[in-house]
């Protein structure tokens, strides 16, 4: 199973300003100062191999997708924040225009995880068939809702494709796609729901837009219990831990710090922080997956968690 | 949890020991609940001391932000002192840093909050 990330912003979409691109070019022409990069092959392997992360790259500003690579013919996605556009538009570029078949995972139906599907071109073109599954009760609605007036231009009935929305229970486990799939309900405005993906032996936890208060003890269990032995668990890290329970508590969101806990208790392999906070900018966000590694590493007793930051574009090969 | 507790005048310094973590911490809470009744405006102050704490995880840290609103509540103050370099970075990480007020000795702590604390301090 390969995971790719379409989108990884929290709560609404960011682009980088035209002085943060000035300040990566400013910084990447200092550090190659005197090295000799005349052509453009010297060029692209120090920016590949030499320079920081946050200046060569940027951890992108879509919102939530996640894109589960697996060994059959179906496409699955985790949400379908404004990443799921940029899947689109790449797999009718690689794949052709129709005969698409996907499985959608909907965390729930806040709008930054909805937002993309208007503008996912497949779901307008005859001989795709889209599945949507979610807990919500609402899930058909929303979608439905944002598109149409006077929210778009474009109203749902004129995606040509086939739609469908499948309802599932939480604690259920449903065998979709060739996949083990297992809701799960987590603390966030409206609800909102983790999903433990399995095939051959290889776990993937998607819990984003969950809130962790740790004041229940057998809540704090069941949670690990859902992430026990992941190969990877993608986290929502939006907040620092000392904002999500002060100022920023009961806004849905967790922290670093307990997604390091939570992956040492249930000795998940990976934590990919993810739902990054959006007044965060590269730099930032490099640093937090810095700390957070540091805080792994000074915590860690017989068992490593391997820390990886999300962004736009990102894959891990399970 | 063992607790200690010292008063220095008008201020009381709270000597926790050992990990406060999942297992421990809700014995940590109870520990600490009947030192902060008094910590209010007019009333006490009061200073946890984390030499004798070599890891705190996020419960832990909970329990130190409700402590911290109560005391606010209450119109008191309380502080936090002399962290073992890992709690320090566990503090700096987590932004802990940022929302209590952490003082590297406990007598720096006390020369903060207490003036006659600090003397009391002094003299012992």
């Amino acid at each position: 199973m390969r995971v790719r990330f379409w989108g990884t912003r929290g709560s609404i979409p960011v682009a980088m300003t035209s002085a943060e691109v000035q300040h990566k070019l400013v910084a990447a022409l200092v550090a190659a100062a005197g090295r000799g990069l005349d052509t453009a092959g010297k060029a692209r392997a120090f920016v590949e191999n030499e320079l920081e992360f946050s200046v060569s790259h940027t951890f992108g500003g879509n919102s939530s997708c996640v894109q589960l690579e697996t060994d059959g013919p179906d496409h699955v996605l985790c949400d379908l924040g404004s990443g799921v556009r940029a899947f689109g538009n790449a797999l009718l570029a690689t794949r052709g225009p129709s005969g698409h078949r996907f499985h959608v995972f909907m965390s729930h139906l806040h709008w930054d995880h909805i937002m993309g599907f208007p503008f996912f071109m497949p779901a307008y073109l005859p001989g795709n068939h889209v599945t949507i599954y979610g807990c919500h009760d609402t899930l058909e609605e929303a979608f439905r809702r944002q598109n149409r007036a006077p929210s778009f231009p474009v109203d749902f009935s004129r995606m040509e494709a086939r739609i469908e929305f499948v309802r599932l229970e939480p604690e259920r486990s449903y065998d979709i796609a060739g996949l083990r799939v297992r809701a799960k309900l987590q603390r966030h405005g409206g609800g909102s729901y983790g999903y433990r993906i399995e095939q051959r032996g290889r776990v993937v936890v998607y819990s984003t837009d969950s809130e962790h208060k740790q004041d229940d003890p057998e809540e704090v269990k069941a949670f690990v219990e859902f992430f026990r032995d992941a190969d990877l668990v993608i986290f929502d890290a939006q907040y620092s831990l000392a904002d999500a329970i002060s100022v920023k508590e009961d806004w849905g969101h967790s922290s670093n710090v307990v997604g390091v806990e939570m992956c040492q208790l249930a000795r998940a392999r990976r934590l990919c922080l993810f739902h990054h906070e959006p007044i965060f900018d590269d730099e930032r966000i490099a640093r937090l997956l810095a700390e957070t590694r540091r805080l792994e590493e000074i915590t860690r007793t017989d068992h490593r968690v391997e820390v990886w930051a999300a962004y736009d574009g990102l894959e891990i090969a399970l | 949890m063992e607790l200690a507790a010292k008063r220095f005048a008008d201020t009381v310094a709270l000597f926790p020991v050992g990990r406060i973590d999942h297992a421990t911490a809700d014995a940590f809470k109870a520990a600490l609940a009947p030192h902060l009744a008094g910590v209010a405006a007019g009333g006490d102050r009061a200073v946890i001391d984390l030499a004798g704490v070599e890891y705190i995880s996020s419960v832990g840290l909970r329990v130190l932000m409700l402590a911290s609103k109560q005391v606010k509540a209450q119109g008191g103050a309380l502080a936090v002192a002399d962290l073992q370099p890992v709690v320090r970075e566990i503090f700096e990480i987590s932004r802990f840093n940022l929302v209590l007020e952490v003082f590297p000795t406990l007598r720096e702590a006390l020369g903060k909050l207490s003036p006659a604390a600090l003397a009391a301090f002094e003299s012992a």
